[in-house]
């Protein structure tokens, strides 16, 4: 392990860098921040000094605060819903490859037509109806999301289904459940775990849009594309404060793509 | 030809069912509502009696299969019912804001497919040179960018820097075919820069995939120019996987727009359907996002006939 990051090239780890760097201070916001992540405590988009290192906001909150604590919310809810939409996405994938048969073209044509949908508008239309909460948000995005991991882990899994050691496992009388976790899932775990990097930018990148567009995390909560959005009108007078949680947001999503790009490089390299 | 006929004819069906599916999936979408839209848009300080009237002007008093039939039957002759929020006619409030959606996305494909096509038979021909890896870096950027901070990037250098364009792009009825072109000119920059990322990348793989070819090889043999023959034997040749991705970006766009026509304030459809989500505006958001849906969708097929008719291959193949 230790000795491949040595041969890492440098696009990846710069892209290392990029990511432990967010993932510290989304773990550590209470600590790093300054003030409170809702108290207002200056004057409306004050320039930066040494009290506030980054300016305050459109009320007047501290946004090197707001920043570090929107780095966490946005940051943790862009995870949790990559992690449940491979949890429900693989499993299904899984399911219609080891059963095939009408489990199969039942669970793929559903699939279709949920891919048929524009993702932003199907979002759209169901927090019209339900409301936007964190819980509707995280199910909402996990469901539409877990529809392209499920056509990359049927994909896989089909491959893998039809090895010996599967055809042997079955001869066994090895249940479906058995299976998939001893023989399907060890198998299929490299190209998911760089599929798990795509769909994190995907899903960041969708859940801060949603934020911008005022129908994801509500304030007062922080978040990055909530922060675009409260802060926009300050870009007509000048000041560049809406370019900062934007280019946060884009500094991660490079950072990820850069190392899923070097994992993918290793994984066909290897192959060669 | 026949058999193009019907392949064609199939994949037609299957749109026009999936189309039909997201219609019962938005209809059922309102039906699912916890408790009842009447009272959810009301609110809990409303009347019995309130409620009651807006749940028989929702006709929500009949049984839901009636009602979808009304719905979709409406729908097909243009009337979608009253807007939630002001009473006025949701058609009324559609049809400028589609022109003008419709406008942009169509004035930033005209822009966008020749630049990207050009862009990417340019790193094919470069393939594998600084000027390759440039571009290649760029447009990797910009796929990974969030749209509105391409868009704020933008405000920023052309329009609060240079001063050259309006930072929002307010749209009048009445203004002149010159002067719309110059207030969308930002806004479809944008775009431009989002979806060139994509269908640049695909050409310029689809054009080194076709140079492999033994007579790519052939023709270098034979001394032909290198553009020549990117121009004349390989483009060709990629051209189903070109038109494709071309066609799958233009689906792409007809949704992108809606952010992006938010960031400049562009009076799209777009922009009223994030409005009325927010406002929990249902009529609007449900006719809306159909017509979305629509388009996104026959955008999506016409990608798949179009590659069936320009490649050979394909049409034999898969039957």
């Amino acid at each position: 392990m230790i000795q491949l990051l040595k041969q890492s090239p440098l696009s990846a780890r710069i892209g290392m860098g990029i990511v432990l760097f967010n993932i510290l201070i989304a773990v550590f916001a209470p600590i790093i921040a300054p003030f409170g992540e809702t108290t207002i405590v200056g004057d409306v988009w004050e320039s930066l000094s040494s009290q506030f290192y980054l300016g305050t906001d459109h009320i007047g909150r501290d946004l090197f605060t707001r920043m570090v604590y929107g780095g966490r919310n946005t940051i943790a809810l862009a995870f949790i819903t990559t992690t449940l939409s491979f949890f429900l996405g693989s499993i299904l994938g899984f399911i219609a490859a080891v059963k095939g048969g009408w489990t199969d073209q039942l669970l793929s044509r559903i699939i279709d037509i949920l891919m048929a949908f524009p993702t932003l508008i199907f979002a759209l239309m169901i927090l019209s109806v339900l409301g936007s909460s964190i819980p509707t948000l995280i199910f909402t995005i996990a469901i539409l999301d877990s529809t392209r991991v499920y056509r990359l882990s049927r994909a896989v899994a089909m491959d893998i289904e039809v090895m010996e050691f599967v055809e042997a496992a079955r001869l066994r009388g090895e249940g479906l459940w058995w299976i998939i976790r001893h023989e399907i899932l060890p198998n299929a775990l490299p190209p998911l775990i760089a599929e798990f990097g795509l769909r994190f930018c995907f899903v960041f990148l969708f859940i801060a849009s949603l934020s911008f567009l005022g129908l994801g995390l509500q304030p007062p909560l922080a978040d990055w594309g909530g922060m675009v959005r409260e802060n926009a009108g300050a870009i007509t007078f000048g000041i560049y404060i809406p370019l900062i949680p934007a280019g946060a947001i884009a500094l991660l999503t490079v950072g990820v793509n850069l190392i899923v790009d070097w994992f993918l490089h290793l994984s066909s390299g290897l192959h060669e | 030809m026949k058999k193009v006929l019907m392949l064609i004819l199939k994949r037609t069906g299957a749109s026009l069912i999936t189309v039909f599916i997201i219609s019962l999936i938005i209809f059922i979408g309102v039906e699912i509502l916890p408790g009842d839209v009447a009272e959810t848009v009301l609110g809990q300080s409303a009347t019995p009696e309130t409620v009651e009237a807006f749940r028989k002007e929702l006709k929500l008093d009949l049984p839901p299969h009636v009602r979808y039939v009304t719905w979709l039957n409406d729908f097909v002759h243009g009337h979608f019912g009253n807007s939630l929020a002001n009473g006025r006619p949701v058609a009324d409030l559609i049809s400028t804001r589609l022109s003008n959606t419709l406008f942009l996305a169509m004035s930033t494909a005209l822009i966008a497919v020749p630049l990207a096509i050009f862009l990417g038979m340019l790193a094919a021909f470069y393939r594998n040179t600084f000027f390759d890896k440039l571009i290649s870096t760029t447009t990797l950027s910009f796929i990974s960018f969030p749209e509105f901070f391409v868009a704020y990037i933008l405000i920023t250098l052309l329009s609060v820097q240079l001063n050259i364009f309006p930072s929002l792009s307010i749209i009048e009825e009445n203004m002149g075919f010159a002067s719309k072109i110059y207030t969308i000119l930002l806004p479809s920059l944008t775009l431009t820069c989002v979806v060139t990322a994509h269908m640049m990348r695909q050409t310029r793989a689809a054009i080194i995939n076709v140079l492999a070819g033994a007579y790519i090889e052939m023709a270098e043999i034979k001394g032909i120019k290198k553009s020549r023959i990117i121009l004349l034997h390989a483009f060709p040749n990629s051209l189903s996987p070109v038109i494709n991705v071309v066609a799958v970006n233009l689906a792409y766009l007809v949704v992108g727009v809606v952010i992006v026509e938010v960031v400049f304030v562009y009076p799209g459809l777009g922009q009223l359907l994030v409005d009325s989500v927010s406002k929990r505006d249902l009529p609007v958001v449900q006719a809306s996002g159909l017509i979305f849906s629509i388009a996104y969708i026959f955008l999506n097929m016409a990608a798949d006939i179009l590659s069936m008719l320009s490649n050979p291959k394909l049409r034999q193949s898969t039957n």
